[in-house]
């Protein structure tokens, strides 16, 4: 243990050294200026100056989601602090590990309304797991260490760190001690398998007649992708995942059903609306998912397994609840299954499969479109997605922004590994999928890192090309093209008798190729279908260059299926002349 | 029905702020609330009391329990327990109900005004101010409800 005298910057470049941080997203300030200082002056962490801070947050969330390590970022007080709000909210909603530490006005400046102060505290409250005011620069060790306990268990989120520029002066210097444990009487996470309903559980399983394993981003936080895998193959019971959830069951495997919900696939849906048990792991029934809650799978007892006691039974009620650990609660049951040698009922479940296996061959989603060729002249965006998939042979991590492409992207893409696929799927945060690509680019060097995006979501964080230059990162952006806000317009289409108000932009867009270039890197556009294989081609073959490939489809592609708004998950649009009811 | 759910959160900046904020965040209906520092100082007691439902109270009672400076909750309704409420009311001398009041109940009395202190569970309360209606009391404060246990349960922390 160094023990050396520190300055409250010091000590606070010191301790997320100790906490295993090696890397770091931000942008200096005045209020951050003493601890951009320390930085200078170590080797421990390196730092990432991204080119706004909304990136910074994203950045450390897509370091985070890839790796399972939580990520941070730094940043300054007032406008600082405040762009790095959307960075939070999305982290927030999608219960990812991150740590922002933000610079703060001299503690006797708070409340004066003094230059670039903001309450970050009060502004961040709402969509923080926790945030910590330092009030002593001889805090920060203990705060840093209660920071990333708290954002690393149970279920888990963003923590901010807001430090008065007066402690982290470098003039002040004090005795450094890291703490080797965390001792909060009020944080007592659920650790562990909860065991107590675990029997119930089983009950229903072997029983069951119409399974169906039901599961979220939480079995990715948690790194139950295999016991997940293993309680679905030893059951042979079909699997759909969530947006958040996918990559935690193979993508490719045949008992998964794909993504169910909003846009999720038609067997998935009608599995779901039909099944009679319902294991729900590290997944909220969020109202992407249910659809009307009051006609949710009226059929089907609901085991629910989740690390936060207030994502069960909030929206829909769980008959057989368990809070713990998904990984630990999974083989707990697993082993419970095994030591009854259970036999499922093997009829019923082979009818069922077989129901299922009916019900994709009817409406399921179509994974051959790239070799049917161009559509009306045009290129489907789903083409779009298989040939990154092909070229990529489904290895790469995919992150997204939010929209059509978005859902393409989930739906065609099959992702076999956890952490493969990076979104925002609670908060829906359009401009997050490049700077997320940069954190998972950062952390995993070799691999292809591909960023799904649309001309609208680009634009919304595209000052990130200019990081991505001064790095080095290869990431491969490919821009689904629509020339609209592709999802805003569905939805105008659906239920607006096609009044587009405001989700085009009359020939306003910029030359993306034009653009990529003046920032450095490689850029490509593929208007025909001809051009579009050759174009992904070279795209993923430049392995050293940033490459923005612009991809012209068809702007009148709709994402679907679709559920029909308050009614049961059985209700979906499957094109735009088809619908279930 | 009422409901009443009493915690214990550490005494430091924010902690209030932190639960009062989840409420409206939240979209939780509360009806009183009460905060206070216990006789531990690092401590502090805060009862709320709602008309929520069964199912809003147990989602209240989650999410103040998974609010890091929260240490402790407990929903008092879900058994017997004890309900109070502190009420204040101004009178003029004049329009002073004597039949309802007596002498302990008055906290202050000049030649112009008499101040009242009732305590009694909140539908107690209720009833008594619209008995008092017609005299045209000049002001009525009341303390929010506060809660105990009737058994021996209690919510408190060992040290």
């Amino acid at each position: 243990m160094d023990k050396s005298n520190k300055s409250g910057a010091e000590a606070l470049i010191h301790s997320l050294h100790l906490e295993g941080v090696d890397l770091m997203f931000g942008y200096p300030g005045g209020a951050a200026l003493h601890i951009y200082d320390a930085i200078f002056n170590q080797n421990y962490v390196d730092h990432i100056l991204v080119r706004h801070e909304q990136g910074a947050v994203h950045a450390a969330d897509g370091y985070a989601r890839a790796t399972g390590k939580p990520g941070v970022a730094l940043v300054t007080s007032g406008p600082g602090a405040t762009n790095a709000i959307t960075g939070l909210a999305t982290a927030y909603m999608d219960s990812t590990p991150i740590v922002v530490i933000s610079g703060q006005v001299k503690s006797n400046l708070i409340g004066t309304d003094s230059f670039q102060e903001t309450d970050m505290i009060g502004v961040s409250r709402p969509i923080v797991k926790h945030s910590f005011l330092v009030q002593r620069a001889e805090d920060i060790p203990d705060i840093v260490k209660k920071a990333f306990h708290i954002a690393t268990t149970g279920r888990k989120g963003p923590v901010v760190i807001d430090i008065p520029k007066d402690f982290t002066d470098p003039e002040h210097k004090f005795e450094f001690n890291y703490p080797t444990e965390v001792n909060m009487r009020s944080y007592n996470p659920p650790e562990g398998a909860d065991t107590s309903r675990i029997k119930e559980a089983a009950d229903l399983i072997a029983t069951a007649k119409r399974p169906v394993i039901y599961s979220g981003g939480g079995v990715n936080q948690n790194n139950a992708s295999e016991e997940l895998t293993a309680l679905a193959k030893l059951l042979n019971f079909p699997v759909t995942n969530t947006l958040m959830g996918l990559g935690a069951f193979p993508g490719s495997d045949p008992q998964f059903m794909g993504m169910l919900g909003m846009h999720g696939t038609y067997q998935a849906n009608m599995a779901m609306h039909h099944a009679d048990l319902i294991i729900a792991v590290g997944a909220r029934f969020d109202d992407r998912i249910t659809n009307d809650p009051n006609q949710f799978a009226l059929s089907a007892k609901k085991i629910h397994i989740d690390v936060d006691p207030a994502s069960v039974s909030k929206i829909i009620h769980a008959d057989v609840p368990i809070v713990g650990s998904a990984k630990e609660s999974l083989t707990a049951l697993i082993e419970e299954l095994k030591s009854r040698d259970l036999k499922t009922n093997e009829s019923d479940i082979s009818e069922w499969n077989q129901q299922i296996t009916n019900w994709r061959d009817a409406h399921g989603l179509n994974h051959s479109l790239l070799e049917m060729g161009a559509q009306n002249g045009k290129i489907l965006p789903q083409q779009v997605i298989q040939s990154l998939y092909k070229e990529t042979k489904g290895e790469a991590f995919v992150t997204s922004d939010v929209g059509q492409h978005q859902m393409f992207a989930a739906q065609y893409y099959h992702f076999d590994k956890p952490r493969q696929w990076i979104n925002s799927g609670g908060l829906g945060t359009m401009g997050f999928g490049l700077p997320s690509a940069m954190g998972v680019q950062l952390a995993y060097p070799d691999s292809i890192v591909s960023c799904v995006t649309g001309e609208g979501s680009i634009q919304m964080c595209i000052q990130e090309l200019s990081t991505c230059l001064q790095y080095g990162l290869p990431i491969k952006i490919i821009n689904l093209n629509n020339a609209a806000l592709g999802m805003v317009k569905q939805w105008q289409d659906m239920q607006y008798g096609g009044r587009h108000s405001s989700s085009t932009y009359e020939n306003s867009l910029p030359d993306f190729v034009a653009l990529t270039e003046s920032y450095g890197h490689v850029g490509i556009k593929a208007s025909k279908f001809d051009e579009l294989e050759s174009a992904m081609k070279e795209c993923i073959s430049l392995k050293d260059k940033l490459v923005f490939l612009d991809v012209d489809v068809d702007p009148n592609e709709h994402v679907y299926p679709m559920l029909e708004a308050g009614n049961a998950m059985d209700h979906m649009r499957l094109s735009k002349d088809e619908k279930t009811w | 029905m009422k409901r009443v759910i009493a915690l214990l959160m550490e005494n430091q900046p924010g902690a209030l702020s932190r639960v009062v904020g989840l409420f409206s965040q939240r979209g939780y209906n509360i009806e009183t609330l009460v905060v206070a520092p216990t006789n531990d100082a690092t401590l502090s007691r805060l009862t709320m009391s709602t008309e929520g439902d069964e199912k809003v109270v147990e989602q209240i009672t989650k999410q103040l329990d998974k609010l890091i400076d929260v240490v402790m909750v407990t929903n008092l309704s879900e058994s017997e327990f004890v309900e109070r409420e502190l009420m204040l009311i101004k009178f003029t001398k004049d329009s002073f109900p004597e039949n309802v009041f007596d002498e302990s109940n008055i906290v202050s009395k000049n030649n112009k005004i008499i101040n009242v202190q009732v305590v009694g569970t909140s539908l107690e309360l209720d009833k008594l101010i619209s008995e008092i209606d017609a005299n045209n009391p000049l002001e009525i404060v009341r303390s929010g409800s506060l809660g105990i246990s009737s058994d021996e349960k209690t919510l408190t922390i060992e040290n």
